[in-house]
């Protein structure tokens, strides 16, 4: 199998006056661990629902592995797992029985992975349980076990870790990692930044059902991290310094310390010319703060159309080009 | 192996088996033949308008008979209905619709084990409440040879065999009750709604039966084949009433069943 994992084109979903998701364009690529970024009620669901078969796109395509979910149903999910918002079983039957079931509807040898599957996400102790009486934290591993039941070459997964304690999220984060170490092709949706940074290579930003950035993330924290701040023995001096140099560009004065805009290379050549002019510097670091307000400024602009975009201009697509 | 529709049909019943619904249905297609058969036990009244209610003391055959006339009307549709119109929307009501179909199962196949379980449904109630009113009304009244509706005699023995083809005759109509209720139980997605709509669509077709100047739909009405059984009580048995139910009821079972299939096929599934 050569097909790419996800393959999204045009992808519109409107809801009456709604557009939920409009014209979406994505490809994640095999062996991608690929974020799919965006604040609430951005369309990542819809969209996830979109590639599972569970509803009908109003006009666009998505393939899975080549296969098209909208018209040849689960057919299109081999090799597929995954779920959107909350996993859900039926309540009245305990962990194994649910898992199980979901076992004899993938068919073939799943059934001989329940047990597994449970281990995995350590929720054997617990199997006989009722899911009626299962956390949510409990519910979401099982979500994640019941997806492994499938042995999935791409796994679709919609905000996994929300709502679980900060050790669950590790637990859950660590368990991704692993599964993507394996060789398996992720697809995960988030509204954490930091969750899409720790875990993924590529990303996607969407916002009001458009795409806002698409693109490695290392090339996303390139453009981010062009600021600096930067304090010396005397500030204003620093200016006139940072202005003569090349490569630095719109220093200015901000409370007691200089920022500017620069590549690591130009703050490098930089910080020498500091000290050759006599500045002590006390203080020189990157500013670690502008990759969220990336983020911020690519989601929250007035309308997608206006948001400014970062370089590299080439990986931007959707509503911006 | 791959999954089929026999793989979601037997984990519909174990479904069922696991649901209280279930056996609401089932409790009172066992209770009320007890409840009748016990009361007549102790009494010497007999339900005289009621067609085999004049023999119910002389053989226990005639109880089932005259329980079926009873419960055909709306005990057995309710019965069914109470399963049929949740089957569908209880996965909505627990957002698992999602769940199903992303495995590798296609929408078709889930529908059809769902109608499958739906009229396996049916068929156990009719055969608790036959099983015990045949058992009970024996053991109170004798298991003894019957009076056909033609004034003719049959053995016990013939009477049997009678008494549990009528209840197989029976199935035509409440079957063509449980895909409605699955029916409106896609359509509809709330089980209280489709539960209630079932009903109320049998009492509604009842209900057109009897308005003047529509008395020439009577025929095609679904709930008049709730009694073609009554053609197999007759000497020589006629047949008319129950190939007429046949078809008849396949005029809304056809409908049902395929409208049922096509929106559950070109559904969203949104919620869960
Ligand atoms: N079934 C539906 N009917 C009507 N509108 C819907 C439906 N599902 C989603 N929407 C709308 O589509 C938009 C996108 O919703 P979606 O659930 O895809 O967002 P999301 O990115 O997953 O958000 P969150 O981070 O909160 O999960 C929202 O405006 C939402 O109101
Ligand atoms: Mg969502």
């Amino acid at each position: 199998m050569t097909e790419t994992p996800v393959e999204a084109r045009g992808l519109v979903k409107q809801y009456g006056r709604i557009t939920a998701v409009d014209h979406v364009d994505l490809t994640v690529n095999r062996g991608d661990v690929y974020g799919f970024l965006g604040p609430n009620g951005a369309g990542k669901t819809t969209t996830l629902r979109m590639m599972l078969g569970l509803i009908y796109p109003t006009a666009g395509s998505v393939r899975l592995f080549g296969r098209d979910p909208t018209t040849e149903g689960a057919a299109a999910l081999n090799g597929v797992a995954g779920f959107v918002e909350a996993p859900r079983f039926y309540p009245y039957l305990s962990a194994r029985t649910n898992m199980q079931m979901m076992a004899a509807f993938d068919g073939d040898d799943a059934v001989s992975r329940v047990e597994a599957a449970l281990d995995t996400v350590e929720l054997t102790a617990r199997a006989d349980d009722k899911v009626g009486g299962y956390s949510h934290g409990m519910r979401q591993r099982l979500g994640i076990a019941a997806a492994l039941l499938r042995e999935p070459r791409l796994l679709l997964l919609d905000e996994p870790a929300t709502g679980l304690d900060p050790g669950g999220m590790r637990d859950m984060r660590a368990l991704i990692r692993r599964l993507a170490d394996g060789g398996m092709t992720v697809l995960l949706s988030s509204h954490l930044l930091a969750e899409v940074e720790e875990l993924c290579d590529r990303v996607a930003i969407v916002r009001a059902g458009r795409i806002v950035y698409e693109g490695a993330i290392a090339d996303l924290k390139a453009t981010a991290t062009t600021g600096y701040r930067l304090r010396t023995s005397d500030n204003t001096a620093a200016i006139a310094v940072c202005e003569a140099q090349a490569g630095v560009a719109s220093a200015r004065l901000d409370g007691g310390e200089v920022h500017l805009d620069a590549a690591e290379p130009a703050v490098a050549e930089l910080s020498v010319a500091l000290v050759e002019s006599g500045l002590r510097i006390t203080a020189l670091v990157p500013d670690s703060a502008t990759l969220e307000d990336l983020f911020f400024r690519l989601t929250e602009g007035s309308t997608p159309g206006e948001t400014e975009v970062p370089e590299p201009a080439a990986d931007v697509v959707g509503g911006v080009a | 192996m791959k999954p089929g529709v026999l793989t979601v049909y037997r984990w519909e019943l174990r479904k069922l088996i696991s649901l209280k619904r279930t056996y609401l249905g089932l409790f009172a297609a066992m209770g009320v033949p007890l409840a009748f058969t016990i009361t007549l036990s102790f009494r010497h009244g007999r339900p005289n308008d009621v067609p085999f209610g004049a023999y119910v003391h002389q053989s226990g055959l005639a109880i089932p008979l005259v329980l079926l006339t009873f419960a055909s009307a709306f005990l057995l549709p309710l019965i069914t209905a109470l399963v049929a119109g949740d089957i569908v929307a209880s996965e909505d009501q627990y957002g698992t619709l999602k769940t199903v179909l992303t495995r590798s199962l296609q929408r078709g196949q889930v529908y059809m084990g769902k109608v499958l379980a739906a009229l396996t449904y049916t068929v156990a109630a009719l055969v608790l409440l036959g099983g015990v009113a045949i058992v009970a009304g024996s053991m109170v009244s004798g298991f003894n040879s019957l009076t056909t509706l033609s004034g003719s005699t049959v053995s016990a023995g013939q009477a049997l065999a009678l008494v549990l083809a009528s209840f197989g005759v029976y199935l035509i109509p409440l079957w063509t009750v449980a895909l409605i209720g699955v029916m409106l139980s896609t359509i509809t997605r709330n089980s209280a709604a489709a539960v209630v709509g079932t009903l109320v669509t049998v009492l509604l077709i009842e209900l057109v039966g009897i308005l003047p100047g529509l008395e020439w739909l009577q025929p095609y009405l679904l709930t008049r084949q709730f009694d073609a059984w009554q053609g197999l009580l007759r000497q020589p048995i006629d047949w008319s009433p129950i190939t007429h139910a046949a078809w008849v009821c396949a005029l809304y079972c056809v409908p049902a069943v395929v409208a049922g299939y096509l929106v559950f096929l070109r559904r969203d599934v949104a919620g869960g």
